[in-house]
């Protein structure tokens, strides 16, 4: 009898095993329109909702997403909280020797710089950026221009509103909607270009994961189901593939 | 007004009425639990077994020392981990592969805490299990300083006239010492249960989205992607946020008085001794 119930217990946890693979928790920040955000109904929304349900969908996989803010985005994902970064997160060198990214999802896409005034020079302002981002590293390298970090995006824009900042650098699709909303504000100087396009994060020693996600990135790529889906919500200056 | 009225009522705004409770919850959970870690940090501080003293006075002064944000970032991802290494030690034993692999930290599946097939609901609540357990160390701390001074104001002779009579150490504690300490030690403990109300933010870095998450969230500017475009209100609703502390505030220094007036009776206080006079 013992023995029994021995092997049921076992049974239903090699079941359970088997389960957890198919279920995989996708990570966002949810705080970065339209890449990602938390619509009205509190849930989370946005290009990259869209294409990660479909990314799942197309790999078999039971996808549950989690929001995460973007300073622990990386710890939380090593200490397997949740298994992938779908976040706008473009793929550098540094960000990859912490963990693996999959192929691009987005081609590598301008970034931009939104001001109060037309007349800044960007070469002494004071730029915002969000904590953390490839537009922070740029602006560190920019000479004669100062940084200000800022932990969300929301409050790299609130403050070029209220004067603490000349200007803020973030992408392009980001802020273009941000400078049609609001007359106040307006797209300053050259886009730069920035990043290697932006990729789905996943711990490097999950190869298994990064491979499914890339066949199936591969596979919209291939069927041109990627592009209509980029148009749709960056509109249709955005890059595509 | 009808706009106004559909905009208050979105999914969001219940999630963020809801976070009211979340955060009362996490109070009302964390503010005992502290308590009992602090009285256990005070006693084992003042414990005559020296390992037992080191123990209590290395607790307060570590934790009391370490930045609140260091602790809610790297403590809990740790306290996590450990969890999941005990489970993986126990459940998985013939499983080969290193638990770190260089930045990752990887044990079986059936280890993870909560299983990562398990509904969202199951790791919210394990992350506001991990909040509360880390509150209660962090603030347990401050309260086992309160509480070991609180136990050396008590008058020294009314412990001598205890030990006078026969009692025993134990008596001595439980009968004389514990309950004269709690009216000195209230003071510092009102202050820190003040200082706990507003700490909750610090619950967005474990993942639990309280008030000021929500406020903030709500409040920011809103494109046309949303239902609701509009532009930044963070001020109303930081204002609204601002009631409800000042309000809670209010209430619990209503309590802490009446609460200061039942401990000074009968009590070898200025305050217990003025009792006892308007009463004669």
């Amino acid at each position: 009898m013992n023995k029994l119930i021995l092997s049921a217990a076992a049974l239903a946890l090699t079941a359970g095993a088997a389960a957890s693979q198919d279920v995989v928790r996708m990570g966002t920040e949810g705080a970065y329109p339209p890449y990602n955000f938390i619509n009205d109904d509190g849930e989370v929304a946005g290009f990259e909702r869209e294409l990660g349900d479909e990314l799942c969908e197309r790999a078999g996989l039971t996808c549950e997403w989690v929001t995460n803010e973007w300073d622990s985005i990386i710890p939380n994902l090593v200490s397997g909280n949740y298994d992938t970064i779908i976040a706008g997160m473009s793929i550098t060198p540094e960000r990859d020797e912490v963990i693996d990214f999959t192929q691009a999802y987005i081609p590598p896409s301008p970034s931009a710089f939104l001001a109060a005034s037309e007349d800044i020079d960007l070469d002494t302002a004071v730029i915002a950026a969000q904590t953390g981002t490839i537009q922070a590293d740029h602006v560190a390298s920019m000479e004669g221009a100062t940084l200000v970090e800022y932990a969300t995006p929301d409050e790299t824009v609130a403050a070029v509103r209220n004067g603490e900042v000349d200007a803020v650098l973030a992408d392009k699709d980001f802020l273009a909607p941000v400078g049609e909303q609001d007359p106040a504000l307006m797209l300053v100087g050259e886009d730069v270009a920035l990043g290697g396009g932006i990729g789905l994060g996943v711990r490097e020693s999950d190869t298994e994961l990064k491979e499914t996600f890339d066949a199936a990135i591969t596979e919209m790529k291939e069927e041109g189901a990627l592009n209509p889906l980029i148009v749709k919500w960056f509109g249709d200056d955005a890059e595509t593939w | 007004m009808r706009w106004l009225a559909c905009y208050l009522t979105t999914g969001k705004h219940m999630a963020f009425y809801a976070s009211f409770g979340t955060v009362l919850l996490l109070l009302a959970i964390t503010a005992p639990v502290a308590l009992l870690f602090g009285f256990g940090g005070a006693m084992a501080a003042r414990s005559p077994v020296a390992p037992l003293r080191w123990f209590g006075k290395g607790y307060t002064a570590i934790v009391r020392g370490v930045p609140d944000i260091a602790f809610f970032l790297f403590f809990v991802i740790a306290l996590d981990q450990g969890f999941e290494w005990l489970r993986h030690q126990a459940l998985c034993p013939d499983w080969d592969q290193p638990v770190r692999q260089g930045n990752d930290f990887v044990v079986c599946d059936i280890a993870k805490l909560p299983l990562s097939s398990a509904p969202q609901w199951v790791h919210e609540t394990y992350g506001f299990f991990l909040a509360v357990l880390t509150f209660a160390i962090v603030f347990g701390a401050f309260a086992a300083n309160v509480l070991f001074g609180a136990m050396r104001a008590v008058p020294r002779p009314q412990l001598e006239t205890a030990e006078a009579y026969g009692m025993s150490r134990r008596q001595t504690f439980w009968r004389i010492l514990v309950p004269q300490m709690w009216i000195y030690a209230l003071p510092g403990l009102s202050n820190l249960w003040m200082i706990l109300i507003k700490a909750t933010p610090l619950l967005f870095l474990l993942g639990v989205e309280d008030i000021v998450y929500w406020a903030r969230e709500l409040g920011g500017m809103k494109t046309q992607v949303y239902e609701y475009p509009h532009p930044d209100w963070r001020l109303y609703y930081f204002l609204a946020l601002l009631v409800f502390y000042l309000g809670l505030t209010k209430v619990s220094e209503a309590v802490l008085s009446r609460l200061t007036v039942r401990l000074s009776h009968g009590q070898a206080t200025m305050a217990g001794e003025a009792q006892r006079r308007a009463g004669a």
